[in-house]
């Protein structure tokens, strides 16, 4: 139980304050977490969706509290306004796609998760960026824009390691929803 | 002064996590089943209502003889409606944000299944205080 050592005070979970959180936590212990997720995993099948449904879970929750602490109780409804929002926590740079009106990119040159991870050849396309792909639906799902979201490497000229890019592909419903409003 | 309150909270798939009923007025049996009732028919009426404002407090929204549905949405979509009979917007306000953070101190437990009855007797507890406190 929370806090159970500092038995006079916080005995209970709803009893202690939500807070600020901490600006900072260790690197080194996230990643320790990570590649042990990603190894717990690999005993399964479906590498990839496991490592995504982790990552909805974790959405679901953060969308939550982020709103709960920095925007003091406004919502998002706007298609812009949550991919902002979701830009703003995750990612470098956010593009709209060419082809298809509901497609958008978020993209980031070192993805954190991917730092301390290399894939063997043998493996192909895994790439553990799909459990940040897994937090973005979870964000979308959670505010009411369903979507479907999937990690890709994109090589880029003159650097050794390949930007990741999180493709993002609104539901209909979200579309037509949105239209009338912009 | 006794009011009627019945405090219900929603998930964004439309599944009740929690229900109470926090008034102060003597229990009926026939009333709790009607105001689930009109708590479920006022849902459609926050579906259209919530994509028209940013703002998480959505006040009155529906009104059945002199009994008044207000809601609160938060970020995740999850509702927490309250059926009262007084008009003490503030106090209401102020309840919900209350149960808001209590909501996200729940969903924290990572052994929480988002979408799924809230049963501790904990939050019941802090719940009923709060809207002895702020009702």
């Amino acid at each position: 139980m929370i806090g159970v050592g500092r038995a006079k005070h916080n005995l209970n979970v709803v009893d202690s304050p939500l807070g600020k959180g901490k600006s900072e936590v260790s690197l080194s212990a996230f990643a320790f977490l990570f590649s042990e997720l990603v190894q717990y995993n690999q005993g399964k099948v479906e590498n990839i969706a496991e490592l995504e449904e982790a990552g909805f879970g974790v959405g679901i929750q953060i969308l939550e509290l982020l709103c709960h602490r920095e925007k003091a109780n406004r919502r998002e409804t706007r298609v812009l306004g949550i991919l902002s929002f979701v830009h703003s926590t995750v990612a470098d740079s956010l593009e709209k796609g060419t082809e298809h009106e509901d497609e958008y990119m978020i993209s980031e040159k070192e993805l954190l998760v991917n730092k301390f991870v290399s894939v063997p050849a043998s493996m192909g396309g895994f790439n553990c960026g799909t459990f940040v792909a897994g937090i973005v639906k979870g964000v979308l799902d959670g505010a009411g824009f369903p979507a479907s979201v999937t990690a890709h490497f994109v090589a880029v000229e003159g650097q050794t390691r390949s930007r990741t890019t999180i493709l993002v592909k609104f539901a209909e419903e979200v579309v037509q929803r949105d239209a009338p409003l912009a | 002064m006794s009011s009627t309150a019945c405090f219900v909270i929603v998930s964004r798939n439309d599944s009740p996590i929690y229900e109470s009923e926090v008034g102060t007025a003597p229990k009926k049996d026939e009333a709790a089943h009607l105001h689930q009732f009109i708590l479920h028919a006022s849902l459609d009426i926050v579906q259209d209502v919530v994509w028209n404002t940013n703002n998480m407090f959505l006040k009155v929204v529906d009104k059945f003889n002199d009994l008044l549905v207000s809601v609160y949405v938060t970020a995740g979509h999850t509702r927490l409606m309250l059926l009262h009979d007084s008009r003490n917007e503030d106090g209401i306000k102020n309840f919900f944000q209350e149960v808001h953070e209590l909501y996200i101190k729940m969903l924290l437990n990572p052994l929480y299944v988002p979408g799924s009855r809230i049963s501790s007797p904990f939050f019941d507890t802090r719940v009923r205080a709060l809207a002895r406190k702020y009702l």
